[in-house]
């Protein structure tokens, strides 16, 4: 078990310089989740329109994997179809599993390692599973 | 005591973790089993497995005393009057629920009162919402000084004639801290309050007398006791026990079944519902042996020198931050390494083959009084030294350098 594999240098730089980290004032959908087994937190709006993300930005208290999956996902969604979103949570749940996945926006590879440290695969999922649930939402409403 | 010799007897402390020896220091959460548990077990599923009184057959019997026998050892163990008075559970939280679900939906009713702490764990809580939602109960909080403990003139306070339940943890799960059980069962005595206390984290590393403390109930877990995991145990005064009602119903636990109505069980069975957990009962008494062999003062004893040391050496690490009280405490120690979040801190240390705890704890309230999300906790038993303490130190400083790299 290598730490390196899992604290990359990129995810290192996404827990120090987060990316979207902030909350929108504009009408968002706002999805609240938490892990309940260490009670990190995420807050994540996003602005959907014509079914893309236009905009997405979070807010919450957690780990350095959580806080970079967060910052690295909604940076990766945005200007995405919901279509393409929902098939990159998709993905990035291949990922966990120890998949071999590619993604466009390369530096979620990076998180590939904590598949082999099974107990913070939830730190990992947190901002997709928020990101799943606001579009699952939107696409109810709409 | 020697911590290194009585090692040995925990198969699973032999093992390397990571390219580590193990250093396991997770207890509070669960401890590990010595040989003499497992062989316990084992040997009764080989010679003596059969349902209880019920079989006439000789391996009927034989569970049959193997089962009573471990309700026997327990009354011993924490000094209960009669056997009677000894309730198998799956756990803590099992008992508690009982007491809540039985005694005090009964007990409560609109504008009564339900007295527990802020640092209560959640099954020493959610319990007693439920009962306060379903009866209109109210509930109120001892507060707690800066240190995390209690002061006898807010107990006073806050129990009130008609406070019908005092629901409170013996030991800290993350504070560390000792709670005045005797004290505050005399205060809700006082009141014609009964005390329940959650014995969790003290039966297995403090001598436990309940006609001493005097409480009305008492839960506590065998897993964390040397004992396997799906057994525990329900402590309650006979006068209280006969009139509540059982909670769970089917075989077992009656008396005369009618197609209409049907009747229960003396105690303690009347509240055993269905097959008991036979195998963990038996396992729980050769773990109570276990521990009366070293002693329970000598175990206490042990753990309190060795807290005291993992305090000060942990005070050292530029940054850290300690919570609890730093004396009258048991053998754990909640911490958190500047910004470095408990989930990594573990991580980093489970590389070095260290295994702490990570996250609330099933104390989410307190986690908010110490205006934290999530902590970091390493707990110690009767195998556990200084050198484990070491370890730990070693461990949290290449934390802070991987971090310091990493973030700095």
């Amino acid at each position: 078990m290598q730490l390196d594999d899992l604290y990359r240098r990129v995810i290192m730089d996404h827990y120090k310089n987060p990316r979207n980290r902030g909350s929108m004032e504009e009408d968002a959908v706002t999805v609240n989740l938490n892990n309940p087994t260490c009670g990190d937190r995420i807050s994540l709006q996003m602005q959907l329109q014509d079914g893309i993300v236009k905009q997405a930005k979070f807010t919450g208290e957690g780990c350095s994997i959580s806080l970079s999956s967060a910052s690295m996902m909604t940076d990766a969604v945005k200007g995405k179809t919901y279509e393409e979103a929902l098939e990159m949570a998709e993905r990035f749940s291949s990922l966990m599993q120890g998949e071999p996945v590619e993604f466009d926006y390369e530096e979620l590879e990076a998180l590939s390692g904590v598949s082999k440290f099974p107990a913070r695969i939830k730190c990992a999922t947190l901002a997709w599973n928020a990101l799943r649930k606001g579009i699952e939402h939107d696409g109810q409403n709409g | 005591m020697n911590a290194r010799e009585l090692r040995e007897q925990f198969p699973i402390l032999q093992q390397q973790v990571n390219g580590h020896p193990l250093v396991y220091l997770d207890n509070a959460a669960t401890s590990q089993k010595p040989r003499a548990v497992l062989d316990a077990v084992s040997r009764y599923y080989e010679f003596s497995n059969s349902n209880v009184h019920r079989g006439v057959h000789t391996l009927g019997s034989r569970a049959t005393d193997a089962y009573e026998g471990a309700r026997e050892r327990v009354a011993r163990f924490i000094g209960a009057g009669s056997t009677q008075e000894i309730i198998f559970t799956r756990g803590t939280t099992t008992a508690l629920n009982l007491v809540a679900a039985s005694y005090a939906r009964e007990a409560c009713g609109e504008g009564d009162e339900i007295v527990l702490t802020p640092m209560e764990h959640h099954s020493n809580l959610i319990p007693w919402q439920q009962v306060a939602k379903a009866t209109g109960a109210v509930l109120r909080y001892i507060p707690l000084q800066s240190d995390g403990t209690i002061r006898i003139e807010d107990v006073e306070a806050t129990i009130t004639d008609r406070t019908k339940v005092v629901s409170v943890m013996y030991v800290s799960n993350v504070l560390g801290v000792i709670n005045p059980i005797k004290e505050i069962t005399e205060i809700a005595h006082r009141h014609g309050a009964v005390m329940v206390v959650d014995g969790a984290q003290s039966t297995p590393h403090l001598k436990v007398d309940v006609r001493e403390l005097d409480c009305d109930f008492y839960a506590f877990s065998g897993h964390k006791m040397c004992g396997p995991t799906g057994i525990g145990v329900l402590y309650g005064k006979k006068h209280l026990l006969e009139r509540m009602e059982p909670v769970e119903f089917g075989g077992e636990m009656i008396d005369h079944v009618d197609l209409y109505d049907s009747t229960w069980k003396e105690l303690p069975w009347k509240f055993e519902g269905g097959t008991p957990i036979i195998a963990g009962a038996v396992g729980l008494a050769a773990a109570i042996d276990f521990l009366e062999e070293i002693g329970m003062d000598a175990i206490d004893q042990h753990e309190k020198t060795l807290a005291a040391y993992a305090f000060d050496r942990l005070s050292t690490i530029e940054g850290i931050s300690l919570y609890g009280p730093t004396s009258g405490r048991v053998g754990l120690i909640t911490f958190n390494l500047g910004d470095v979040h408990p989930h990594d801190v573990a991580t980093v240390l489970d590389a070095e083959g260290i295994a702490v705890r990570a996250g609330h704890h099933c104390c989410q309230p307190l986690m908010r009084w110490l205006e934290v999300t999530a902590t970091a906790r390493a707990s110690f038993y009767l195998y556990n030294d200084e050198a484990d303490v070491d370890a730990l130190v070693d461990g949290l400083l290449k934390t802070k350098e991987f971090f310091g790299h990493a973030i700095g």
